[in-house]
């Protein structure tokens, strides 16, 4: 296990400082970063001063090295629009990316889990199917599309929730259903799967000849066993929705990371959008991480590989 | 040919009965029509691909003409709605039946030529780490592990803010960030055909590593390939209409979905059909390549099925 550990935890090294070239080298592809900042109108004179204060004018590889030298520290430099450091403006709105991200998630593993289960105990009939049109549709539906469709019923039509901001755990309602609905289909067709083949296993058989109640055959003895990808599974999913709440918090005007890299890209605040790619890729390195360790200490097969 | 059907006469048994075999052709064909996901798949492709091809003969006016006097005319079902405009016409007077029927073109051609760019770098990746396992195997996985970190929205929508959006920057940014599902399954693929005997059966014969990737794989990975290809085709139909409603996608006055339902967002309160059409286009297109990508797999493979 300590072997499996370090090396795992190796690679997820390797792939942060991949990472943290590529967002170094995103901001970079537009051409000179220089004017970018120094914005449209800007004269020669402003622009090279601010080439000369960013040190644009020194070599890409010393700028990316003293850029994560800095960045290790916590230092992301200053944010020309708010005149802050970065850290700051992001250590202002991450908590609320957090809590909608957690949000997003326990309501996604609260609506597939049971489902997935409901559908492998009774294939092909209505419930199955019932289940299997919700995760496909859930599939299609444009994530922005139904969270505006939500604001005109519940917001707008039944006046039920607030339709923008981020004040009270009212506001949280709808960017959760929105951002957690899609990741239902990938839970509950993976839950349903892992159900079906452990109910066929040879130990269940056991259980049930051996006269134990059903529900407690299916939590004890079946979901046990169909949750390990599952909880894999749920690490990665919230990587992909903290990635995919720009769409969502700008819907709803939530005052998160998301939103902050959108109007950020708008305004051409650099320093910020490089920071938040990086730290929204380390976080999903991180849980990839914590994901695997738990795989292998769930399942011991995994380790010897 | 007079019949296509294989028959042997049960002779053994006596009874003179007649032991009917479909060829491989009829099974396809009965799985087929039988498959309702992939009917419903593939008829809402045609229709939207017949759209795109005869969108000037459908569509009553010219997408991008503005008519002042005109805004905010209602659908068809609303009050003051004409048969003029049958969807209504939007906050510029331009024609919303028009505009949704053209932007079926913008969604189905960034669409494809994504999956055509992600596929050959998917597929390209895919294939080098399963043939030559090893060192290439590691590198390969490690690049795509690398991507799946990055998030894909984000940083669509900031090289496309920095490069500047049109359809050309667009279809290559999202091509380069959608190759991962390619690469993971064809990866995979290649690994278990890798494994059976006809490739050091080939190798034995002396044909070279290019003859044995393109003819002895390649045939046998193009099944999944074209199945990943559907489903990737409706993810990156998502992914442009979510570009476009960030405003970091395809530009104005263009009639993409997506945009519409950006441009639309303003009025939604007291036109909802502003947003619901377009967005309901999305909806079925994406959920025919869903199903027609499911059924394909289905159809062409069912031992596999999940």
């Amino acid at each position: 296990m300590l072997i499996y550990t370090v090396r795992r935890l190796g690679l997820a090294l390797l792939v942060a400082i991949a990472v943290s070239m590529v967002s170094f080298m995103l901001i970079r592809m537009s051409g000179d970063p220089a004017i970018a900042l120094a914005g449209e109108n800007a004269s020669a004179e402003e622009i090279e001063y601010v080439r000369q204060q960013y040190g644009f004018d020194r070599p890409v590889i010393v700028q990316y090295l003293d850029w994560g030298y800095r960045a290790l520290q916590g230092d992301f430099g200053e944010s020309p629009y708010f005149n802050q450091p970065v850290t700051t403006v992001i250590g202002d709105r991450i908590g609320v990316t957090m809590t909608l991200g957690l949000c997003a998630l326990t309501f996604a593993v609260l609506l597939s889990i049971p489902m997935g289960v409901l559908a492998a105990t009774r294939p092909n009939t209505w419930i199955d199917r019932t289940a299997l049109s919700i995760s496909v549709m859930g599939q299609a539906m444009p994530s922005f599309w139904f969270g505006l469709i939500m604001i005109i019923f519940f917001g707008v039509y039944l006046r039920w929730l607030p339709i923008s901001g981020s004040d009270t755990w009212a506001h949280y309602v709808m960017p959760t259903i929105a951002l957690g609905y899609y990741a239902t289909p990938a839970f509950m067709r993976l839950t349903r799967s892992g159900m079906l083949e452990v109910l066929a296993s040879d130990h269940i058989r056991t259980a049930r000849a051996k006269g134990l109640r059903w529900p407690k055959i299916l939590y004890k003895h079946a979901l046990r066993n169909a949750i390990i990808p599952v909880v894999a599974l749920a690490a990665v999913q919230l990587g992909f929705m903290l990635g995919g709440s720009i769409v969502i918090e700008s819907v709803f005007a939530i005052h998160g990371i998301g939103y902050l890299a959108w109007q950020s890209i708008g305004r051409s605040d650099l320093p910020v959008v490089q920071a938040i790619v990086l730290l929204l890729s380390i976080i999903y390195v991180f849980l990839t991480f914590l994901s695997d360790l738990m795989n292998a200490f769930l399942d011991p097969r995994i380790r010897v590989r | 040919m007079k019949t296509a059907e294989t028959v042997i006469e049960s002779t053994e048994s006596g009874l003179g009965l007649e032991v009917v075999f479909p060829t491989p052709g009829q099974i396809m064909r009965r799985r087929m029509t039988r498959h309702k996901g992939f009917l419903f798949g593939g008829g809402v492709l045609v229709l939207v691909l017949l759209m795109a091809i005869l969108a000037p003969v459908i569509a009553p006016h010219d997408p991008y003409h503005q008519e002042l006097t005109q805004r905010l005319i209602p659908p068809i079902w609303g009050e003051n709605g004409t048969w003029q405009h049958p969807l209504g016409t939007d906050n510029l007077g331009r024609d919303y039946f028009s505009r949704v029927v053209y932007g079926c073109r913008i969604s189905l051609l960034i669409g494809f030529a994504c999956v055509v760019i992600a596929a050959v770098i998917g597929a390209g990746l895919g294939l080098a780490a399963g043939y030559f396992g090893g060192r290439v195997d590691m590198f390969v996985s490690f690049i795509i592990t690398v991507r799946l970190a990055m998030p894909a929205v984000l940083v669509a929508v900031a090289v496309v803010a920095l490069i500047g959006g049109s359809m050309q920057i667009v279809i290559l940014t999202l091509g380069c960030l959608i190759w991962d599902r390619f690469a993971v399954v064809l990866r995979a693929t290649t690994q278990q055909i890798r494994s059976m005997d006809y490739i050091p059966a080939a190798q034995a014969a002396g044909c070279s590593t290019f003859w044995i990737v393109s003819r002895e794989i390649l045939p046998n990975l193009l099944n999944n390939l074209v199945v990943i290809a559907t489903l990737e085709v409706g993810r990156a139909i998502l992914l442009e209409a979510a570009l476009s409603f960030l405003g970091m996608g395809v530009q104005p006055p263009t009639p993409s979905w997506g945009l519409m339902i950006s441009e639309g967002k303003e009025f939604m309160l007291f036109d909802p059909y502003l947003i619901t059409i377009p967005g309901a286009a999305l909806f079925i297109l994406v959920l025919g390549m869903n199903l027609l990508g499911d059924g394909l797999r289905d159809v062409t493979a069912p031992e596999g099925k999940a």
